[in-house]
Formats: structure tokens, sequence, C-alpha cells
């Protein structure tokens, strides 16, 4: 059941009493949002119905084919970005051969997951929760709930599974575009030839900075459709409401994928 | 049927129903008539439970509709079509596959089925040429026109009618009035009508409900209805001019 009443915060002058109700709607804010993502995760069955099919395609289109334009562009000057600071420093110890290994595992590990991760929540996420926002307060998502159809099912777990599908794929695609864009500043600026840098940065290439990465994408795209999904469906009081949910899923994916992000590489590289 | 016991709803600290109390009878057309931010569409949504009570409870037969969640909700939903004040329609797919879409999700009906009855209902509510338009193609009484279709493609025991004929001429208006009275005749379907529109309550209702300050102030008949002393029901049958043509026709 996705229609339901507005949340109703009593009002307070007692700022205690306050700071408990934010924290109260706060964990009901979350303890709801976590189980929707489980539901639109266990509805994958649908993605295989002739009547699911063509939205997740489309959903996939929307998310990977889509997001592929922006995402070369900011992978490129990432790469060079990173390539040109790291390389003006270690010239100054005649090292700046290195700035494969230092690009390479800044992409693996996190830059590529990040930068994709973040570009997916501005670009499709936004666009997810103002979409799903304005089916709620138009009662498209309360009419297809009076039609007995799951909303859950019937539009988040093909936007969920496309992000968690989708996001790994483009995050690996930025490491790649990025890796290339540091040899372009290698090449061009600190004159390291492209044989010497792409195999310097092969050989700190680690399997296991690879994997934690794309786990790291794949979370990032559950939180990015959960986010989006739950702030759109919970969106009330016309545009201004859908304007406000959107802003909210981004500010929320921003602030969760820096924590979650934090939280795995804690996990895996701790020393 | 639909039974109403004491139900208050709140938003915050305003009190939209007051303790309303009142039955839907199977087969009867039903009208709820008032003044814009009465509780009128609050107190639909209660059938259905896309809105909860603060206190009282909503009964569809025996079920507790106001409590029913998971599939004894879903199972009381599909008695039910609404048709809501926008049209609620999809953006994204045509009106034809709006209208389909109940059908193709929860019956086994084959293609050509479902384009049948789609024709069919589309037929019903004027809109026959309008299948392969999106929703933002058509105005806004054809979107409700199309929302009425996909409300009865299923043909639900309930509807649901929220707003039926705001915004549409005065033509169309009296072709869904009919459309509701032909349902209500031929199918037996339980119809409960949210409007502002007199006309259309008189000419439509079984019994008319007037809602003013969250309270029921008035149900009956649309003959005593219009005889009704109380102050606000007077005020409100001026306001469409009902006084002077109605009353003075049934000699009130």
């Amino acid at each position: 059941m996705i229609t339901r009443d507005p949340i109703d915060v009593p009002y307070t002058t007692n700022p205690l009493l306050s700071l408990w109700y934010t924290v109260a709607v706060g964990a009901q804010d979350v303890g709801r949002a976590t189980l929707l993502i489980v539901q639109s995760l266990a509805g994958v069955r649908r993605l295989f119905s002739k009547r699911g099919r063509p939205a997740f395609v489309e959903q996939l289109y929307t998310v990977g084919i889509a997001s592929l334009p922006l995402i070369t562009i900011v992978a490129l000057f990432i790469g060079m970005i990173l390539a040109l600071q790291t390389g003006l420093e270690l010239r100054r110890f005649n090292q700046e051969i290195f700035i494969g290994s230092a690009v390479m595992v800044s992409m693996l590990r996190e830059m590529g997951p990040l930068m994709s991760a973040l570009i997916l929540t501005a670009c499709v996420g936004s666009a997810m929760a103002a979409q799903i926002g304005t089916m709620t307060v138009n009662d498209e998502i309360a009419a297809l709930e009076m039609l007995a159809i799951d909303p859950v099912r019937f539009l988040m777990t093909p936007r969920i599974w496309a992000l968690v599908i989708m996001t790994p794929l483009l995050s690996f695609y930025t490491c790649v575009v990025g890796v290339i864009g540091g040899g372009v500043v290698g090449y061009t600026q600190l004159n390291i030839q492209w044989v010497q840098y792409f195999d310097i940065a092969i050989d700190f290439a680690r399997e296991r900075d690879l994997y934690v990465g794309l786990l790291k994408a794949v979370i990032y795209g559950i939180v990015i459709a959960g986010v989006a999904c739950y702030e759109g469906f919970t969106a009330a009081q016309g545009a201004v409401g859908v304007g406000r949910a959107t802003r909210s899923s981004v500010v929320k994916s921003f602030l969760l994928i820096l924590i979650l992000g934090y939280f795995v590489t804690r996990g895996f590289y701790n020393g | 049927m639909i039974k109403f016991e004491n139900v208050v709803k709140r938003f915050g600290r305003r009190t939209v129903l007051d303790d309303i109390s009142f039955e839907v009878v199977k087969g009867e057309v039903f009208v709820i008539v008032g003044p814009s931010g009465t509780g009128k569409s609050v107190a639909l949504k209660h059938m259905v439970r896309l809105l909860s009570p603060t206190s009282g409870t909503v009964w569809l037969n025996d079920v507790a509709v106001s409590r029913a969640d998971g599939l004894e909700l879903q199972q009381a939903r599909e008695q039910f079509g609404y048709l809501f004040q926008g049209g609620a329609l999809l953006g994204w797919m045509t009106v034809a596959e709006n209208v389909a879409l109940p059908l193709e999700e929860k019956t086994a009906m084959s293609q050509e089925e479902i384009a049948r009855r789609v024709a069919e209902v589309l037929e019903m509510v004027g809109l026959e040429d309008d299948g392969d338009k999106l929703p933002s193609e058509i105005s806004g009484g054809m979107q409700k026109r199309a929302g009425l279709a996909r409300a009865i493609v299923c043909n639900p025991d309930i509807v649901l009618y929220d707003e039926p004929t705001s915004g549409l001429d005065p033509v169309t208006s009296r072709t869904i009035d009919r459309l509701i009275k032909h349902l209500n005749t031929t199918l037996g379907v339980t119809s409960i009508v949210v409007t502002h529109d007199l006309h259309s309550a008189l000419s439509i209702g079984h019994r008319i409900a007037m809602l003013h300050g969250g309270k029921v102030i008035e149900i009956a008949p649309p003959e005593e209805f219009i005889k009704s002393t109380h102050p606000e029901v007077i005020q409100f049958l001026e306001a469409q001019f009902i006084t002077k043509t109605w009353r003075k026709d049934i000699n009130v």
C-alpha cells in the first residue's frame, strides 16, 4: 500500500519533543524506504514477463545509454585532472612516470563508482523522483492501486534493476575513460609515452580494487533508485511537493553515497 | 453495503470529517454534495482506504475497509472502480492503453478480447476515435471520460466518481450523467458520486447527502432534498438557482 495519509507531526514548542518527532519520522522514513527497496528487488520476475520487459529495456536505455555522453566527458576530465595534479607533484621527484598508477588506483577504487553515481543521481535519480512525484500528486499512483496494480513492481522494479545493472557497467566505463584521460595529459603535458603510461597503469590495477569498486557501484545504484522512488511516492502538495521531493532525493542520495562509500572502503581497506 | 460509522478524519489540527455516519445501500446512486473543502473527496477516499480515519470505521459489507491491509484490502478494492478528479491517466500511455491496463495486468483475456472491450467502453464515453491519442493530446474533459472508461472497464460492482462533471461542457456533463444512470439501471452498479453540480445530483441520485463543516447535515432523496429547511442546504440550492426553477415546479 503506497498511498497513505501524510505523516502527521504534532506541533510542539518543546525542543526535545520536536527533536524526538524528527528522529521518529526519520526512522519511519528509513524503514519504509528499506521495505520498498526489498519489495522492488523481489519483483525481479516481472522484468522477464511480456508486460514488464519493455519498461525494463526502456529504463536500461535511460540509465545506461542516455547517460553515456555526460559520463564520458566527466570521466575524461576527472582522469585528466587527476593526472595533472599528481603529475605536477610527482615531477618534483622525477617520478611523473607513475601517474598511470595513481590514476588507475584512484579511478578503480573511488572515482569511477563515485563519479558515475553522482552523475546518475543528478540526471536519472532526480528525473525518477520528479516523474513518480508528479504521478503521486496527480493521483496516478492511487489510480494504479485502485486498479489492483502494485506501483512498486510496476514502476520501481524496472528502475531499481536498471540502476543495479547499469551503475557498475558505467562505473567500469568511467574508469576506462578516466585512465585514457590521464594518458592524454601524460602524453601531451608530462612527456610520458602511451606505452609506459598504460604499462604502469595496468601493473597497478588490482582485481580486488575492481571488485570493490563494482560492489560500491551496485550499492550506489540501489541507493539512487531507492531514494528517488521513495521520495516520489511520498511527494505531496502539488508542484511544490514534487520540487521538494526531487531536491530531497538528490541531497539524500549524495549524502548516502558518500557515507556508504566511506564505510565500504573502510570495510575492505582497513589496513 | 458501504457504511461510515462515526468517522473522524483530522489532518494535523484541522478536522475534515467530524463524526460522520451514513450508509450506502447496494444498487443505489448516492450523491455527496457540498461546498469545496468540506471533505467530500476525503470521504470518498476512505471507502477504498486511500485515506484512513483518525477514528471510526468504514465498512464494505462485513469488511472493515478502514483497517484492511494486504490481500483483504486488494480484494475489497477489486470491487471498485474509481474516477479521479483529473482522470489520473498514465501520461506515457495512449488512452486505449490506459483503459486496457487493468485488463492486461489482472485478467487472462486475449489481446483481441481486450481490444474489443476497450473499444466498447471508449464508445460508451464517446472517445471511440481518440484511443490512440496520448492524455496530453486531449482536453481535460476527455481525460476525465477516459478515466471513467478505465474505471468501468473491469465491470466493477461499485463505482466512485470524484467530480465526474466538473470542467465539462453541459452537453458532455449530461452524457456522463446518463452513463452513470445507465450503469446503475442496466448493470446494477452501485454509484457514489461526489459533485458540486446540483442539477446532476438531482437528476441521477437516489439519495443526496450534503456535507458541511465536516458533518453530514442532510441525507434525503432528491424530491425531499430540495424541500429541506436546513439553511445551509437552502443556501446551496439557491446558489445554483435551484429554488426558482425546480422548487417552483414541484410546488414547494
